[in-house]
Protein backbone atom coordinates (compact mmCIF):
# COMPACT_ATOMS: atom_id res chain seq x y z
CA UNK A 1 0.00 0.00 0.00
CA UNK A 2 1.34 3.65 -0.78
CA UNK A 3 -0.13 4.83 2.29
CA UNK A 4 3.05 5.88 4.39
CA UNK A 5 2.87 4.50 7.80
CA UNK A 6 1.88 6.58 10.81
CA UNK A 7 5.74 6.69 12.43
CA UNK A 8 8.30 3.47 12.58
CA UNK A 9 9.98 2.79 15.95
CA UNK A 10 13.90 1.63 14.05
CA UNK A 11 14.80 4.15 11.47
CA UNK A 12 17.44 1.90 9.89
CA UNK A 13 19.49 4.11 7.24
CA UNK A 14 23.14 5.79 6.63
CA UNK A 15 25.25 8.55 7.89
CA UNK A 16 27.61 10.03 5.57
CA UNK A 17 30.54 11.64 6.87
CA UNK A 18 31.84 14.63 4.33
CA UNK A 19 34.23 15.24 6.07
CA UNK A 20 36.27 12.10 5.59
CA UNK A 21 35.15 10.90 2.30
CA UNK A 22 37.53 10.80 -0.45
CA UNK A 23 35.66 10.50 -3.95
CA UNK A 24 37.23 7.17 -4.69
CA UNK A 25 33.44 6.10 -5.77
CA UNK A 26 34.19 2.66 -4.47
CA UNK A 27 30.53 2.62 -2.52
CA UNK A 28 29.15 3.35 -6.32
CA UNK A 29 30.80 0.27 -7.79
CA UNK A 30 30.45 -2.25 -4.82
CA UNK A 31 26.38 -0.90 -5.33
CA UNK A 32 26.57 -1.71 -8.48
CA UNK A 33 28.29 -5.18 -8.34
CA UNK A 34 25.74 -6.35 -5.50
CA UNK A 35 22.60 -5.12 -6.38
CA UNK A 36 23.41 -5.99 -10.07
CA UNK A 37 24.08 -9.27 -9.29
CA UNK A 38 21.51 -10.36 -6.46
CA UNK A 39 17.67 -10.07 -6.24
CA UNK A 40 15.41 -8.50 -8.66
CA UNK A 41 15.99 -6.72 -12.27
CA UNK A 42 19.74 -5.79 -13.08
CA UNK A 43 21.05 -2.08 -12.78
CA UNK A 44 21.50 -2.45 -16.83
CA UNK A 45 24.22 -0.10 -18.86
CA UNK A 46 22.35 1.16 -22.50
CA UNK A 47 25.52 1.73 -25.26
CA UNK A 48 28.30 0.43 -22.61
CA UNK A 49 31.19 0.29 -25.37
CA UNK A 50 29.50 3.05 -27.47
CA UNK A 51 29.58 6.33 -28.16
CA UNK A 52 26.83 7.89 -25.52
CA UNK A 53 27.09 5.33 -22.37
CA UNK A 54 24.42 5.55 -19.77
CA UNK A 55 23.44 3.19 -16.73
CA UNK A 56 21.38 2.75 -13.87
CA UNK A 57 23.24 3.14 -11.05
CA UNK A 58 21.55 3.35 -7.13
CA UNK A 59 24.44 5.76 -5.72
CA UNK A 60 26.62 8.17 -7.26
CA UNK A 61 29.21 10.48 -5.89
CA UNK A 62 29.20 14.43 -6.73
CA UNK A 63 31.85 16.67 -6.33
CA UNK A 64 31.58 20.14 -4.96
CA UNK A 65 33.78 23.03 -4.70
CA UNK A 66 32.47 24.85 -1.78
CA UNK A 67 34.03 28.66 -1.50
CA UNK A 68 34.11 30.70 2.00
CA UNK A 69 33.13 34.68 2.03
CA UNK A 70 37.35 34.60 2.93
CA UNK A 71 39.88 32.01 2.34
CA UNK A 72 40.58 29.25 -0.42
CA UNK A 73 37.82 26.94 -1.75
CA UNK A 74 37.14 23.22 -0.38
CA UNK A 75 36.53 20.16 -2.69
CA UNK A 76 33.67 18.12 -1.00
CA UNK A 77 32.91 14.83 -2.42
CA UNK A 78 29.29 14.06 -1.66
CA UNK A 79 27.71 10.43 -1.99
CA UNK A 80 24.10 10.73 -2.59
CA UNK A 81 21.70 7.40 -2.90
CA UNK A 82 18.09 7.05 -1.14
CA UNK A 83 17.54 8.98 1.86
CA UNK A 84 14.79 6.88 3.08
CA UNK A 85 12.93 9.46 3.58
CA UNK A 86 10.33 9.62 6.82
CA UNK A 87 7.44 11.40 4.67
CA UNK A 88 8.96 10.12 1.41
CA UNK A 89 6.62 11.73 -1.45
CA UNK A 90 7.93 9.22 -3.99
CA UNK A 91 5.53 6.50 -1.54
CA UNK A 92 2.40 7.86 -2.12
CA UNK A 93 2.11 9.31 -5.97
CA UNK A 94 3.30 5.78 -6.94
CA UNK A 95 -0.33 4.23 -8.82
CA UNK A 96 0.29 0.66 -8.54
CA UNK A 97 1.34 -0.03 -4.81
CA UNK A 98 4.41 -1.18 -5.93
CA UNK A 99 6.48 1.84 -4.22
CA UNK A 100 5.94 1.40 -0.42
CA UNK A 101 7.82 2.16 3.53
CA UNK A 102 8.07 -0.86 5.60
CA UNK A 103 6.54 -0.62 8.89
CA UNK A 104 9.15 -2.56 10.42
CA UNK A 105 12.39 -0.64 9.48
CA UNK A 106 11.24 2.25 7.72
CA UNK A 107 12.94 0.82 4.55
CA UNK A 108 11.59 2.33 1.24
CA UNK A 109 11.13 -0.31 -1.50
CA UNK A 110 9.65 -0.87 -4.94
CA UNK A 111 8.04 -4.17 -6.25
CA UNK A 112 9.45 -4.65 -8.83
CA UNK A 113 6.67 -7.28 -10.25
CA UNK A 114 4.01 -4.39 -9.70
CA UNK A 115 5.86 -1.49 -10.88
CA UNK A 116 4.70 -0.44 -14.25
CA UNK A 117 7.46 2.04 -14.97
CA UNK A 118 5.46 5.21 -14.94
CA UNK A 119 8.45 7.07 -13.69
CA UNK A 120 6.04 9.37 -11.56
CA UNK A 121 7.91 8.39 -8.10
CA UNK A 122 11.54 9.72 -9.89
CA UNK A 123 9.77 13.25 -10.48
CA UNK A 124 8.46 13.48 -6.88
CA UNK A 125 11.85 12.65 -5.34
CA UNK A 126 13.79 15.76 -4.79
CA UNK A 127 17.09 14.00 -4.24
CA UNK A 128 17.51 11.66 -7.71
CA UNK A 129 17.62 8.57 -6.20
CA UNK A 130 15.10 7.20 -8.31
CA UNK A 131 16.32 5.84 -11.59
CA UNK A 132 13.59 3.68 -13.81
CA UNK A 133 15.90 0.82 -15.79
CA UNK A 134 16.09 0.93 -19.47
CA UNK A 135 16.29 -2.41 -19.81
CA UNK A 136 13.83 -3.58 -17.27
CA UNK A 137 11.39 -0.87 -17.64
CA UNK A 138 10.80 -0.74 -13.74
CA UNK A 139 12.34 1.79 -11.01
CA UNK A 140 15.33 0.96 -9.04
CA UNK A 141 16.62 2.44 -5.78
CA UNK A 142 18.51 1.59 -2.78
CA UNK A 143 17.48 -1.31 -0.51
CA UNK A 144 20.18 -0.52 2.26
CA UNK A 145 20.98 -3.82 1.02
CA UNK A 146 18.34 -5.65 2.67
CA UNK A 147 19.20 -8.65 1.14
CA UNK A 148 22.41 -8.67 3.49
CA UNK A 149 21.74 -6.86 6.49
CA UNK A 150 19.19 -9.58 7.55
CA UNK A 151 21.18 -12.57 6.09
CA UNK A 152 22.11 -14.43 8.01
CA UNK A 153 24.03 -16.92 5.30
CA UNK A 154 26.63 -13.90 5.77
CA UNK A 155 29.15 -13.80 8.10
CA UNK A 156 28.15 -10.92 10.05
CA UNK A 157 30.54 -8.52 9.81
CA UNK A 158 29.02 -8.68 5.96
CA UNK A 159 25.37 -7.22 7.47
CA UNK A 160 25.32 -4.07 5.96
CA UNK A 161 25.08 -2.37 3.30
CA UNK A 162 27.31 -3.03 0.58
CA UNK A 163 28.55 0.66 0.35
CA UNK A 164 29.39 0.79 3.77
CA UNK A 165 31.15 -2.25 4.12
CA UNK A 166 33.42 -0.95 1.20
CA UNK A 167 34.87 2.41 2.14
CA UNK A 168 38.07 2.21 2.44
CA UNK A 169 37.98 5.83 4.76
CA UNK A 170 35.13 5.06 6.97
CA UNK A 171 33.01 7.67 5.33
CA UNK A 172 29.86 5.83 5.62
CA UNK A 173 27.46 4.60 8.50
CA UNK A 174 24.89 2.17 8.92
CA UNK A 175 22.23 2.03 12.02
CA UNK A 176 19.08 2.56 13.47
CA UNK A 177 18.62 6.32 13.61
CA UNK A 178 15.45 6.24 15.48
CA UNK A 179 17.13 4.79 18.38
CA UNK A 180 18.74 8.16 19.99
CA UNK A 181 21.25 5.66 21.59
CA UNK A 182 22.85 4.05 18.51
CA UNK A 183 26.13 4.66 17.44
CA UNK A 184 24.62 6.07 14.10
CA UNK A 185 22.32 9.03 16.10
CA UNK A 186 25.39 9.50 18.48
CA UNK A 187 27.45 10.67 15.78
CA UNK A 188 24.50 12.89 14.22
CA UNK A 189 23.96 14.43 17.53
CA UNK A 190 27.65 15.49 17.99
CA UNK A 191 28.74 16.20 14.74
CA UNK A 192 25.50 18.26 13.46
CA UNK A 193 24.00 15.60 10.81
CA UNK A 194 22.18 17.97 8.25
CA UNK A 195 19.03 16.63 6.09
CA UNK A 196 19.49 17.69 2.71
CA UNK A 197 16.80 20.27 1.33
CA UNK A 198 14.81 20.28 4.70
CA UNK A 199 12.29 22.88 3.10
CA UNK A 200 10.68 20.07 1.37
CA UNK A 201 9.67 18.05 4.14
CA UNK A 202 10.70 15.52 3.35
CA UNK A 203 11.90 14.13 6.59
CA UNK A 204 14.96 12.29 5.38
CA UNK A 205 16.50 9.43 7.65
CA UNK A 206 19.79 9.27 5.94
CA UNK A 207 22.13 11.85 7.71
CA UNK A 208 24.84 13.92 6.33
CA UNK A 209 27.94 14.80 8.82
CA UNK A 210 29.36 18.71 7.91
CA UNK A 211 32.91 18.95 7.01
CA UNK A 212 34.46 19.83 9.88
CA UNK A 213 36.09 23.69 9.94
CA UNK A 214 39.25 23.39 8.34
CA UNK A 215 42.74 25.05 10.02
CA UNK A 216 43.46 28.30 8.47
CA UNK A 217 47.10 29.93 8.69
CA UNK A 218 47.33 32.98 9.73
CA UNK A 219 48.87 34.32 7.19
CA UNK A 220 49.69 33.16 3.27
CA UNK A 221 52.22 31.01 4.16
CA UNK A 222 55.14 32.60 2.31
CA UNK A 223 55.35 36.00 3.29
CA UNK A 224 57.34 35.40 6.03
CA UNK A 225 60.41 34.18 4.10
CA UNK A 226 59.97 37.29 1.97
CA UNK A 227 60.41 39.74 4.96
CA UNK A 228 63.65 37.97 5.90
CA UNK A 229 66.12 39.78 6.51
CA UNK A 230 69.49 39.12 5.38
CA UNK A 231 72.20 39.99 7.58
CA UNK A 232 76.35 39.26 7.39
CA UNK A 233 78.33 39.05 3.35
CA UNK A 234 74.40 38.00 2.31
CA UNK A 235 73.19 41.47 3.99
CA UNK A 236 76.17 43.72 2.66
CA UNK A 237 75.85 41.88 -1.16
CA UNK A 238 71.59 42.35 -0.51
CA UNK A 239 72.36 46.26 0.52
CA UNK A 240 74.71 46.48 -2.35
CA UNK A 241 72.48 45.37 -5.05
CA UNK A 242 69.77 46.87 -4.31
CA UNK A 243 71.87 50.43 -4.92
CA UNK A 244 71.95 49.21 -8.87
CA UNK B 1 11.10 18.18 -17.35
CA UNK B 2 11.21 16.63 -20.18
CA UNK B 3 8.32 16.93 -22.62
CA UNK B 4 7.40 13.72 -23.85
CA UNK B 5 5.32 13.50 -26.99
CA UNK B 6 3.41 10.82 -25.66
CA UNK B 7 2.33 12.67 -22.25
CA UNK B 8 1.71 15.90 -23.67
CA UNK B 9 -0.72 14.15 -26.28
CA UNK B 10 -2.42 12.66 -23.55
CA UNK B 11 -2.77 15.68 -21.69
CA UNK B 12 -3.80 17.68 -24.48
CA UNK B 13 -6.09 15.09 -26.24
CA UNK B 14 -7.76 13.56 -23.17
CA UNK B 15 -8.28 17.01 -21.93
CA UNK B 16 -10.10 18.28 -24.96
CA UNK B 17 -12.19 14.91 -25.03
CA UNK B 18 -13.09 15.23 -21.35
CA UNK B 19 -14.17 18.40 -22.08
CA UNK B 20 -16.51 18.18 -24.25
CA UNK B 21 -18.02 14.96 -22.79
CA UNK B 22 -18.46 17.10 -19.52
CA UNK B 23 -20.70 19.66 -22.05
CA UNK B 24 -22.75 16.48 -23.77
CA UNK B 25 -23.35 14.87 -20.80
CA UNK B 26 -24.49 18.82 -19.44
CA UNK B 27 -26.99 18.20 -22.16
CA UNK B 28 -26.11 21.66 -23.79
CA UNK B 29 -25.97 19.48 -26.92
CA UNK B 30 -29.03 17.45 -27.72
CA UNK B 31 -28.12 15.48 -31.33
CA UNK B 32 -29.60 12.40 -32.33
CA UNK B 33 -29.83 9.46 -34.35
CA UNK B 34 -26.24 9.80 -37.08
CA UNK B 35 -25.30 13.07 -35.34
CA UNK B 36 -24.76 11.86 -31.87
CA UNK B 37 -23.17 9.07 -32.90
CA UNK B 38 -20.59 11.19 -34.78
CA UNK B 39 -20.96 13.92 -31.92
CA UNK B 40 -20.02 11.25 -29.09
CA UNK B 41 -17.52 9.56 -31.57
CA UNK B 42 -15.99 12.53 -31.52
CA UNK B 43 -15.82 12.92 -27.29
CA UNK B 44 -14.66 9.57 -26.72
CA UNK B 45 -11.99 9.33 -29.74
CA UNK B 46 -10.09 12.39 -28.01
CA UNK B 47 -10.30 10.94 -24.69
CA UNK B 48 -9.53 7.45 -25.30
CA UNK B 49 -6.72 8.15 -27.92
CA UNK B 50 -5.12 10.44 -25.25
CA UNK B 51 -5.66 7.65 -22.58
CA UNK B 52 -4.07 5.07 -24.75
CA UNK B 53 -1.47 7.81 -25.64
CA UNK B 54 -0.50 7.86 -21.80
CA UNK B 55 0.41 3.97 -21.78
CA UNK B 56 3.41 4.63 -24.59
CA UNK B 57 5.65 5.88 -21.54
CA UNK B 58 5.50 2.86 -19.42
CA UNK B 59 8.42 1.12 -18.97
CA UNK B 60 5.66 -2.40 -18.35
CA UNK B 61 2.15 -1.27 -19.83
CA UNK B 62 1.23 -4.98 -19.36
CA UNK B 63 0.52 -4.14 -15.54
CA UNK B 64 -1.56 -1.12 -16.03
CA UNK B 65 -4.58 -2.91 -14.51
CA UNK B 66 -2.46 -2.23 -11.07
CA UNK B 67 -2.53 1.69 -11.38
CA UNK B 68 -6.07 1.22 -10.47
CA UNK B 69 -5.57 -0.31 -7.28
CA UNK B 70 -4.19 3.06 -4.90
CA UNK B 71 -7.00 6.29 -5.06
CA UNK B 72 -6.38 6.53 -1.43
CA UNK B 73 -3.27 7.93 -2.11
CA UNK B 74 -2.15 8.52 -5.71
CA UNK B 75 -3.45 11.17 -7.83
CA UNK B 76 -2.44 8.84 -11.09
CA UNK B 77 -4.79 5.92 -9.77
CA UNK B 78 -7.73 8.74 -9.16
CA UNK B 79 -7.48 9.58 -12.83
CA UNK B 80 -7.26 6.21 -13.95
CA UNK B 81 -10.88 5.70 -11.50
CA UNK B 82 -12.22 8.91 -12.54
CA UNK B 83 -11.55 8.57 -16.22
CA UNK B 84 -13.27 5.23 -16.42
CA UNK B 85 -15.80 6.03 -14.69
CA UNK B 86 -16.24 8.92 -16.97
CA UNK B 87 -16.61 6.99 -19.82
CA UNK B 88 -18.76 4.02 -18.39
CA UNK B 89 -21.47 6.29 -17.24
CA UNK B 90 -21.56 8.39 -20.32
CA UNK B 91 -21.81 5.65 -22.44
CA UNK B 92 -25.53 4.85 -21.68
CA UNK B 93 -25.93 8.62 -22.41
CA UNK B 94 -24.16 8.10 -25.66
CA UNK B 95 -26.40 5.22 -26.68
CA UNK B 96 -29.53 6.93 -25.86
CA UNK B 97 -29.12 9.14 -27.99
CA UNK B 98 -27.53 7.20 -30.92
CA UNK B 99 -30.64 5.20 -30.81
CA UNK B 100 -33.40 8.37 -30.53
CA UNK B 101 -33.93 7.67 -27.05
CA UNK B 102 -34.05 10.45 -24.46
CA UNK B 103 -30.70 9.98 -22.15
CA UNK B 104 -31.85 10.36 -17.91
CA UNK B 105 -30.59 14.18 -17.44
CA UNK B 106 -29.25 12.93 -13.93
CA UNK B 107 -26.93 10.45 -15.76
CA UNK B 108 -25.66 12.68 -18.17
CA UNK B 109 -24.91 15.33 -15.15
CA UNK B 110 -22.88 12.74 -12.95
CA UNK B 111 -20.97 12.08 -16.07
CA UNK B 112 -20.17 15.95 -16.13
CA UNK B 113 -19.38 16.02 -13.62
CA UNK B 114 -16.90 12.82 -13.74
CA UNK B 115 -15.15 14.14 -16.97
CA UNK B 116 -14.16 17.73 -14.89
CA UNK B 117 -12.75 15.53 -12.06
CA UNK B 118 -10.94 13.31 -14.57
CA UNK B 119 -9.26 16.76 -15.76
CA UNK B 120 -8.79 18.07 -12.43
CA UNK B 121 -7.10 14.48 -11.20
CA UNK B 122 -4.92 14.49 -14.81
CA UNK B 123 -3.69 18.07 -13.75
CA UNK B 124 -3.14 17.23 -9.52
CA UNK B 125 -0.79 14.47 -11.00
CA UNK B 126 1.50 17.26 -12.15
CA UNK B 127 0.58 20.24 -9.10
CA UNK B 128 1.17 17.53 -6.45
CA UNK B 129 4.71 17.90 -7.03
CA UNK B 130 6.96 19.77 -4.84
CA UNK B 131 9.91 18.90 -6.14
CA UNK B 132 8.28 20.94 -9.70
CA UNK B 133 7.76 24.27 -8.29
CA UNK B 134 6.21 25.99 -11.52
CA UNK B 135 3.42 23.17 -11.47
CA UNK B 136 3.43 23.57 -7.75
CA UNK B 137 0.53 25.67 -8.03
CA UNK B 138 -3.33 26.24 -7.66
CA UNK B 139 -2.92 27.89 -11.34
CA UNK B 140 -1.94 24.28 -13.02
CA UNK B 141 -5.03 22.72 -12.48
CA UNK B 142 -7.24 25.77 -13.32
CA UNK B 143 -5.14 25.59 -16.40
CA UNK B 144 -6.05 22.51 -16.89
CA UNK B 145 -9.97 22.99 -16.70
CA UNK B 146 -9.43 26.09 -18.42
CA UNK B 147 -8.12 23.62 -21.87
CA UNK B 148 -10.73 21.18 -21.10
CA UNK B 149 -13.54 23.66 -20.97
CA UNK B 150 -12.57 25.80 -23.60
CA UNK B 151 -11.79 23.12 -26.34
CA UNK B 152 -14.73 21.53 -24.88
CA UNK B 153 -17.34 24.34 -25.20
CA UNK B 154 -15.53 24.80 -28.94
CA UNK B 155 -16.78 21.49 -30.05
CA UNK B 156 -19.80 21.84 -28.47
CA UNK B 157 -20.61 24.78 -30.66
CA UNK B 158 -21.08 27.12 -27.37
CA UNK B 159 -19.69 30.12 -29.22
CA UNK B 160 -20.54 33.16 -26.94
CA UNK B 161 -19.55 30.38 -23.85
CA UNK B 162 -16.18 29.80 -25.39
CA UNK B 163 -15.42 33.17 -26.51
CA UNK B 164 -15.31 34.08 -22.59
CA UNK B 165 -13.58 31.01 -21.64
CA UNK B 166 -11.13 31.73 -24.73
CA UNK B 167 -10.82 35.17 -22.47
CA UNK B 168 -9.85 33.40 -18.95
CA UNK B 169 -7.51 30.92 -20.70
CA UNK B 170 -5.42 33.85 -22.12
CA UNK B 171 -5.63 35.64 -19.12
CA UNK B 172 -4.56 32.36 -16.74
CA UNK B 173 -1.51 31.12 -19.19
CA UNK B 174 -0.45 34.75 -19.32
CA UNK B 175 -0.56 34.79 -15.53
CA UNK B 176 0.83 31.31 -15.07
CA UNK B 177 4.07 32.06 -17.70
CA UNK B 178 4.82 35.57 -15.44
CA UNK B 179 4.17 34.04 -12.10
CA UNK B 180 5.76 30.87 -13.09
CA UNK B 181 8.79 32.05 -13.76
CA UNK B 182 10.00 32.89 -10.06
CA UNK B 183 8.35 30.26 -8.25
CA UNK B 184 11.63 28.58 -8.56
CA UNK B 185 13.11 31.08 -6.45
CA UNK B 186 10.29 31.57 -4.18
CA UNK B 187 10.60 27.82 -3.22
CA UNK B 188 14.08 28.51 -1.57
CA UNK B 189 15.59 25.25 -2.56
CA UNK B 190 19.29 25.74 -3.90
CA UNK B 191 22.37 24.09 -4.31
CA UNK B 192 23.59 25.13 -0.79
CA UNK B 193 19.87 23.87 1.17
CA UNK B 194 20.29 20.81 -1.73
CA UNK B 195 23.97 19.79 -0.24
CA UNK B 196 23.85 21.08 2.94
CA UNK B 197 27.11 22.94 2.41
CA UNK B 198 26.04 26.72 2.79
CA UNK B 199 26.78 27.22 6.15
CA UNK B 200 30.28 27.22 4.86
CA UNK B 201 29.89 29.16 1.62
CA UNK B 202 28.70 29.15 -2.12
CA UNK B 203 28.43 25.72 -3.91
CA UNK B 204 29.09 25.06 -7.29
CA UNK B 205 29.76 21.71 -8.97
CA UNK B 206 33.43 20.95 -9.02
CA UNK B 207 32.43 17.36 -11.13
CA UNK B 208 29.41 15.52 -11.99
CA UNK B 209 29.30 11.81 -10.91
CA UNK B 210 29.65 10.55 -14.00
CA UNK B 211 31.12 12.07 -17.55
CA UNK B 212 27.70 10.74 -19.55
CA UNK B 213 24.74 11.63 -18.72
CA UNK B 214 21.66 9.38 -17.01
CA UNK B 215 17.74 8.70 -16.47
CA UNK B 216 17.47 11.72 -14.35
CA UNK B 217 18.99 13.75 -16.13
CA UNK B 218 17.51 12.88 -19.60
CA UNK B 219 13.96 13.07 -17.70
CA UNK B 220 14.48 16.21 -15.44
CA UNK B 221 16.66 18.60 -16.87
CA UNK B 222 15.58 20.14 -20.22
CA UNK B 223 17.03 22.95 -21.52
CA UNK B 224 17.15 22.37 -25.38
CA UNK B 225 13.94 24.23 -25.97
CA UNK B 226 13.91 26.80 -23.86
CA UNK B 227 15.44 29.78 -26.21
CA UNK B 228 12.31 30.26 -28.47
CA UNK B 229 10.40 30.03 -25.01
CA UNK B 230 8.93 33.86 -25.61
CA UNK B 231 7.90 33.07 -29.19
CA UNK B 232 6.37 29.77 -28.14
CA UNK B 233 4.33 31.68 -25.23
CA UNK B 234 3.22 33.90 -27.97
CA UNK B 235 1.97 31.17 -30.24
CA UNK B 236 -0.21 29.52 -27.58
CA UNK B 237 -1.69 32.03 -26.25
CA UNK B 238 -2.72 33.64 -29.79
CA UNK B 239 -3.46 29.84 -30.99
CA UNK B 240 -5.20 28.34 -27.94
CA UNK B 241 -7.37 31.60 -27.12
CA UNK B 242 -7.51 34.70 -28.99
CA UNK B 243 -7.34 33.29 -32.36
CA UNK B 244 -10.29 31.09 -32.05
CA UNK B 245 -12.05 33.43 -30.22
CA UNK B 246 -11.87 36.00 -33.20
CA UNK B 247 -13.56 33.07 -35.59
CA UNK B 248 -16.01 32.47 -33.30
CA UNK B 249 -16.89 36.43 -33.18
CA UNK B 250 -16.48 36.32 -36.72
CA UNK B 251 -18.07 33.34 -38.24
CA UNK B 252 -21.77 32.46 -37.95
CA UNK B 253 -22.04 29.86 -35.15
CA UNK B 254 -22.11 26.35 -36.96
CA UNK B 255 -19.88 23.69 -37.61
CA UNK B 256 -17.52 25.26 -39.89
CA UNK B 257 -16.60 27.84 -37.05
CA UNK B 258 -16.68 25.18 -34.61
CA UNK B 259 -14.03 23.10 -36.57
CA UNK B 260 -12.29 25.77 -37.26
CA UNK B 261 -12.10 27.23 -33.70
CA UNK B 262 -10.70 23.54 -32.58
CA UNK B 263 -8.08 23.51 -35.19
CA UNK B 264 -6.55 26.81 -34.45
CA UNK B 265 -6.92 26.08 -30.94
CA UNK B 266 -5.40 22.67 -30.77
CA UNK B 267 -1.75 23.92 -32.18
CA UNK B 268 -2.18 26.11 -29.30
CA UNK B 269 -2.73 23.84 -26.74
CA UNK B 270 0.35 21.91 -27.79
CA UNK B 271 2.61 24.73 -27.87
CA UNK B 272 1.33 25.63 -24.27
CA UNK B 273 1.68 22.02 -22.91
CA UNK B 274 5.26 21.81 -24.18
CA UNK B 275 6.31 24.63 -22.67
CA UNK B 276 4.26 23.67 -19.19
CA UNK B 277 6.76 20.57 -19.69
CA UNK B 278 10.17 22.17 -21.23
CA UNK B 279 9.99 25.24 -18.59
CA UNK B 280 9.25 23.14 -15.77
CA UNK B 281 12.95 22.66 -13.14
CA UNK B 282 13.21 19.82 -11.05
CA UNK B 283 15.06 20.71 -7.52
CA UNK B 284 17.29 17.52 -8.85
CA UNK B 285 19.19 20.05 -11.63
CA UNK B 286 20.86 21.60 -8.25
CA UNK B 287 22.71 18.20 -7.69
CA UNK B 288 23.97 18.72 -11.44
CA UNK B 289 24.85 22.32 -11.06
CA UNK B 290 21.91 22.97 -13.82
CA UNK B 291 18.25 23.28 -13.68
Amino acid sequence: MTELPVSTKKKLGLVIDLDICVGCHACVTSCKGWNTENYGAPLSDMDAYGADPSGTFLNRVHSFEVQPATGPAQTIHFPKSCLHCEDAPCVTVCPTGASYKRQEDGIVLVNESACIGCGLCAWACPYGARELDQAAGVMKKCTLCIDRIYNENLPEVDRVPACVRTCPAGARHFGDLGDPDSAVSQLVADRGGMDLMPELGTKPVNKYLPPRPKDRAPAAPLTPIADVQATGIAGWLDRMLEKF
Amino acid sequence: MHPAPSVIVFTVLSGLGFGFLAFLGAGVLAPVGVDAFLVFAVAYGFAVVGLVASTFHLGNPQRAWRAFTQWRTSWLSREGWASVATLLVMAPVALMAIFGATPAAIIGLVGAVLALLTVFCTSMIYAQLKTVPRWNHWMTPALFMAFALTGGAMLAGQARLAVVLCLILALLLIANFAQGDGRFAARGSTMETATGLGRIGKVRLFEPPHTGTNYLMREMIHQVGRKHVQKLRVIAVLFAAVLPALVLLVLPTGVPASVLAVALHLPGAFAARWLFFAEAEHVVGLYYGAR
